[in-house]
């Protein structure tokens, strides 16, 4: 049985702002409200984080995901002011996004909830893992050799292939 | 000194309990105050700022500056602050009323929030955080968001237009300023404001990393939009820029907003390159080493008030070229510069043990660091003096040919 105490009510109060939030994405009429209702679901993520001892995450989902990521979306929005106030609430192709958001609803029952709460899982109050990395060693398995250096260069090149291309396409022409 | 009295904050939760308190109430009355007591600061201090800033703005201009309200003038922005609130406050009609009415909220809280890791002396912080100076660079990015919202809200084309300013020169300088600020972080090896203080008891890091801290000090001044930096509020093109329509206390929280941040950028200034609190006798009165971190954030803070009013606003497209062709480029050949001096003299065994805060053990790492930053100083420098004469010398090759298209007209006289 869940008991109340501090970090259940922070729980609950990020939940609501990240499922509100995301709820009010996808209700809203106006772009910027969308936008702005994204940022505050984006929060509640970043909240999520520093429940789950990961500061480091929390801050660069602040940083990367509010500073940059949503602040371009509104950006983008401000300058289509003839988008900012649509008629319907739903297009065509409702249904098919109602079954991708169905299917990943339920991967995530049996690939999360299943094997943690379920039979034979971890009981609910037990950690899944009791290690609590600090930022040392996120940057330390980022680039130390046998840990995680390989995707992280992926990671690398395709970011920057896909600032060359921004680029190319921006650019005039004859230049 | 008494252990108690050093900071009568932490200790407060055990005197409610001992006192009778149960212990969730107790630390639920102590986080309130520390809360209150640190966001309440920086607001009290803002209406000090505005007249330090009035006043130096009026002696560099050969005025007295305010001087009527109060000894020297000093009471003027608590009548000014009065008045605001008193003032009727206007919505627009065609505003959007919720975004509108939050941006200022919004823009205030982005800079309150910085000064929950500012350390204020070694007993005195809000939370020193293991990520604290991560944290200051995401909380930065909110107010972005902020005059956007106010910009987009206001339905004035003046406002928009402030507000894609913003965005160009915010995002952009926040670039080479994150770049900058990774060097401390290398010679500290954390992120913690705290630890980074006390890693520059022994040397202050604006001796090993001085082109960072001098990117940091630029960039800083065009986050918070100060001159010459001030696009976001050019009187002459924009009226007043994303915050035309606000009145009342609204453009009062975006007023205050502005000279809060000025100050907060070079108080983070002073934390991360000019050693914080540290100083003589800091570790045993802690109160001294607020003072200390005060004294250095002041005389930052007045040069930068000085630059203020010296120096004229550059155009939106040298600001940006400035940016990209300049900031970013050079940060980055920094990072790596440092980066690899700080390997060499790893390896070389001259660099200082961690947590040390000999002076002498800092000078061998500190100095080739400078010695590194002062050669690419001087490479920079060359580097803009060929290029200018470059371009002199192509302008004077088009005008001399121009000159010789010229004369023939001319010689007919």
């Amino acid at each position: 049985m869940l008991e109340l105490n501090a970090t259940t009510l922070a729980f609950f109060v990020f939940a609501i702002l990240s499922v509100g939030g995301a709820l009010g994405v996808v209700t809203s009429r106006n772009l910027i409200h969308g936008a702005v209702y994204l940022i505050i679901s984006l929060f509640g993520g970043a909240g999520f984080f520093i429940l789950l001892s990961a500061p480091f995450l929390a801050a660069v989902q602040v940083l990367v995901y509010i500073g940059a990521i949503a602040i371009l979306i509104i950006f983008a929005v401000m300058l289509t002011r003839s988008m900012t106030n649509m008629a319907e609430v739903v297009n065509r192709q409702w249904w098919l996004s109602a079954l991708v958001g169905a299917l990943l609803l339920l991967m995530l029952a049996v690939g999360v909830i299943f094997p943690v709460w379920g039979d034979g899982g971890l009981l609910p109050n037990q950690p899944v893992s009791d290690q609590v990395a600090t930022t040392d060693e996120l940057g330390t398995a980022f680039v130390g050799g046998e840990d995680y250096v390989l995707p992280f260069e992926v990671a690398s090149l395709l970011l920057t292939g896909a600032m060359i291309g921004a680029i190319v396409l921006a650019r005039d022409t004859e230049a | 000194m008494e252990q108690a009295c050093i900071n009568p904050i932490d200790t407060l939760a055990a005197c409610l309990i001992s006192a009778g308190a149960t212990a969730e109430l107790a630390s639920f009355v102590q986080i309130l105050i520390g809360v209150v007591l640190i966001s309440a600061f920086p607001l009290v201090l803002v209406i000090l700022l505005i007249w330090v800033e009035r006043k130096v703005a009026a002696r560099v201009q050969d005025r007295l500056g305010p001087n009527r309200v109060g000894p020297f003038g000093l009471l003027q922005n608590v009548a000014d602050a009065v008045k605001l609130i008193l003032k009727e406050d206007i919505t627009p009609a065609g505003a959007d009323r919720l975004i509108y009415n939050a941006a200022p909220i919004i823009a205030v809280l982005s800079v309150l929030l910085i000064w929950a890791v500012v350390p204020f002396s070694p007993a005195h912080i809000g939370a020193d955080l293991s990520i604290g100076l991560l944290y200051f660079v995401a909380i930065s990015s909110i107010g972005t968001l902020a005059i956007m919202m106010a910009g987009w809200a206001s339905n004035n084309k003046y406002a928009l237009l402030g507000a894609f300013r913003v965005v160009a020169q915010l995002v952009s300088y926040e670039v080479p300023m994150v770049v900058a600020l990774l060097i401390p972080v290398l010679l500290a090896g954390t992120l913690s404001m705290q630890s980074l203080v006390r890693a520059q008891i022994g040397m202050w890091f604006i001796v090993p990393c001085l082109v960072s801290a001098i990117i940091f000090y630029i960039s800083n001044l065009a986050e918070t939009g100060r001159a010459p930096f001030d696009l976001i509020e050019a009187e002459s093109e924009l009226v007043a820029g994303y915050n035309i329509e606000y009145s009342g206390m609204k453009f009062g929280l975006f007023m205050a907003n502005e000279f809060m941040h000025a100050f907060t950028a070079n108080l983070l200034f002073a934390v991360l390159f000019l050693g914080g609190w540290s100083g003589p006798g800091a570790e045993q009165y802690p109160l001294l080493g607020f003072v200390y971190l005060m004294l250095k954030t002041g005389v930052v803070y007045i040069f930068s008030l000085i630059l203020r009013a010296t120096v004229p606003r550059v155009r939106i497209d040298h600001m940006m070229a400035f940016n990209w062709k300049f900031l970013v480029p050079v940060s980055i050949i920094n990072l790596l510069i440092a980066a690899l001096l700080i390997q060499i003299t790893r390896l070389l065994g001259i660099a200082p043990a961690p947590g040390e805060t000999d002076f002498l053990a800092h000078v061998p790492q500190a100095f080739i660091l400078l010695l590194g930053n002062l050669a690419l100083i001087g490479g920079i420098l060359q580097a803009l003096r060929s290029s200018g004469r470059r371009d002199r010398l192509a302008e004077q090759a088009r005008t001399h040919g121009d000159e010789t298209a010229i004369i023939p007209v001319g010689s007919g006289d």
